[in-house]
């Protein structure tokens, strides 16, 4: 282990290991965890059947009959020594634009459903988000979100469904608690918000974060019959990058329509992303960022 | 060759070994929940480790068979009828172009699996046929099977009627059970007493209990009291959302301890205590509701000594059923 790791080994089952890097959420954590979880699988262990990396954690999954856990410990533990703070770590990933139609009819209509399970009943979820976390309007809180791009933390829940972590520094993180009790129903490409999340709901279904708005093009199809999707039937991969883009109800439509006819795509570059260039100076390096995605 | 769903049973689907390795992008491993009994009933019917079975919930379906085939019936005790007559379970029986099999009312456990000679045959995805609904992908459509549905079957020229899973080798449905974990993960946050609690109550299965997680009640576990970490929520019982491990043990609100298993979300904001070792999960998966568990601390050592024994009585399986 590195000096002064925090990290936290546990074996899950006898099938597991579940690593903790830190009890508090990070983008250093995360990025660490990525840093791990991209070592590892490029190691090509016999015997190692899934590495998830997560906001402030990891895990594997391994046969333990060919793979015996306590080796398989001290390799996990020999190289979060070598990423080290992970700060010389390079990540080749995507920076994707999402167009989002905030305080849209469809969301509204089911946070209105499920006022009874809400903090603040007499309010939307986009109006107590931005009362409790300072914003003197709707419009300004949406500008806070929309303004820095956010990195996806962790993939999962249900299939393909991204929690993204806003790249700002910990002062300017928004932060909005779940509903008080999970509703049933969620739309499909919600904006959600959880603690220090952004989710975006990739299939229907039940769900606590707090509703904001929604995205017209889909980021999980197992048919797999959008151009986006030729190659995998999830779009959001841990350490996309994405930048939220508000949009109007006419191009909201006007996407709807290039969905329906299977031509949308998102806009996306690929991108390196360095988390020690990204610490020097947050503000120069998110300019930087969307730059490359508005590719002047 | 294939059947037709004259009526679909409670939550009937295709499954196989499974799907693993894309977890990390939210898809579980899905998969037979009871991996042994969906492997008894492939070998009954003379099928390859890999062939799709349907695995059925509580109540059994209504297949009109199109084509003569050999067909066995594994698991829980859910008494198979062709054409109304009666036939045993673990046990491959002919079944003739017309027939159609039903079931009668369950008498133990909760899953059972059928098997036809050559499997039920739908596309691959990622490798696998099993059916993940949250996703709508594999088996019928990405869902449970429906009136109507027409499945395809593949090969029949190694069927076998009359194999028989000898008796010591059946899995048994007693109405308690005993399921072994490890302790770990967020366990340090619980109290001593918490912990007690855990590993002493005798817990019952609520009607929550699918693919996705088994739901139990029977107390309340006391947790440390602490400051929020930064992203974690303010309930004690939450974490910065984390992986899941399959078999993992989360305690939302320190009530109602939920077993993940093979369809599970992949991960959240809930602490987990425990783990379910992997031998064990075929028998979570044949709890029933109104079932009782108590949840049997061991280390890795007998974890692995328990997974050992558990390959040890799959081939026995292969060889009895072979012979």
């Amino acid at each position: 282990m590195s000096e002064g790791s925090k990290a936290r080994y546990s074996f899950g089952g006898d099938d597991h290991i579940f690593v903790e890097l830190d009890n508090e959420m990070s983008l250093t954590a995360n990025f660490k965890a990525m840093a791990i979880t991209t070592v590892l699988e490029q190691a090509q262990i016999p015997g190692l059947i899934d590495v998830c990396p997560a906001n402030a954690s990891y895990q594997v999954r391994f046969d333990p009959l060919q793979l015996p856990p306590r080796d398989l410990l001290l390799e996990l533990q020999r190289i979060e020594g070598e990423v080290g703070d992970a700060t010389a770590f390079d990540l080749d990933t995507n920076i994707v634009e999402v167009p989002v139609l905030y305080n849209d009819p469809w969301t509204n209509e089911t946070l209105l459903r499920f006022r009874s399970h809400h903090q603040d009943p007499d309010a939307t979820d986009l109006e107590y988000a931005a009362r409790i976390n300072g914003f003197d309007s709707v419009d300004s809180f949406i500008e806070a979100h929309s303004g820095a791009p956010w990195f996806t933390s962790m993939v999962g829940f249900v299939a393909g469904l991204p929690f993204l972590f806003q790249m700002v520094p910990r002062e300017k993180q928004l932060q909005v608690p779940k509903y008080l009790r999970p509703r049933t129903d969620t739309p499909k490409q919600t904006i959600g918000y959880g603690g220090c999340f952004t989710a975006i709901y990739s299939v229907r279904g039940a769900g606590g974060y707090q509703l904001f708005g929604i995205t017209p093009g889909p980021i999980y199809d197992p048919t797999q019959q959008h151009p986006d999707f030729e190659d995998f039937m999830v779009f959001f991969k841990p350490g996309t990058i994405a930048k939220f883009e508000p949009i109007d109800r006419a191009l909201y439509d006007k996407y709807s329509a290039q969905v329906e006819a299977k031509e949308f795509r998102f806009k996306q570059r690929p991108v390196k992303f360095s988390l020690g260039e990204f610490q020097a100076d947050p503000d120069a390096y998110n300019a930087a960022l969307l730059e490359v995605l508005h590719g002047s | 060759m294939g059947v037709r769903v004259v009526k679909p049973g409670m939550a009937t689907t295709i499954q196989d070994l499974g799907r693993p390795g894309y977890y990390r992008v939210g898809i579980p491993p899905s998969g037979s929940l009871d991996q042994y009994s969906s492997l008894a009933a492939n070998l009954l019917v003379g099928n390859d480790d890999s062939a799709a079975v349907l695995e059925c919930t509580y109540l059994g379906p209504q297949l009109h068979f199109e084509a003569p085939t050999v067909v066995a019936v594994a698991g829980a005790n859910l008494p198979p009828l062709l054409n109304g007559e009666a036939r045993a379970t673990w046990e491959s029986f002919a079944v003739a172009e017309g027939d159609v099999l039903s079931f009668d009312y369950l008498e133990g456990g909760a899953r059972a699996y059928i098997a036809v000679s050559g499997g039920f045959d739908v596309p691959q995805i990622l490798g696998s046929r099993s059916t993940y609904t949250l996703g709508s992908m594999g088996g019928v459509e990405g869902r449970v099977l429906a009136e109507g549905d027409w499945i395809d079957t593949g090969d029949t020229s190694r069927a076998t009627p009359g194999r028989v899973v000898p008796e010591s080798l059946r899995t048994e449905h007693p109405k308690h059970r005993e399921i072994r974990v490890m302790m770990g993960l967020f366990d340090h946050r619980l109290t001593p007493s918490g912990r007690q609690t855990f590993l002493r109550t005798e817990w019952r299965l609520t009607p929550v209990a699918d693919r996705t997680g088994f739901r139990y009640q029977g107390a309340e576990l006391e947790f440390e009291e602490r400051d929020p970490p930064f992203g974690a929520g303010s309930d004690p019982s939450n974490i910065v959302d984390a992986p899941y491990p399959i078999g993992s043990i989360q305690v939302p609100g320190g009530i109602e301890p939920i077993v993940l298993h093979r369809d599970a979300v992949s991960g959240g904001g809930y602490v987990m205590v425990a783990t379910v070792i992997g031998a064990d999960m075929d028998l979570v998966a044949q709890s029933a509701p109104n079932n009782t568990t108590r949840f049997v601390e061991v280390n890795l050592e007998t974890a692995l000594e328990a997974r050992r024994d558990r390959s040890k009585r799959i081939e026995e399986l292969r060889m009895a059923v072979a012979s």
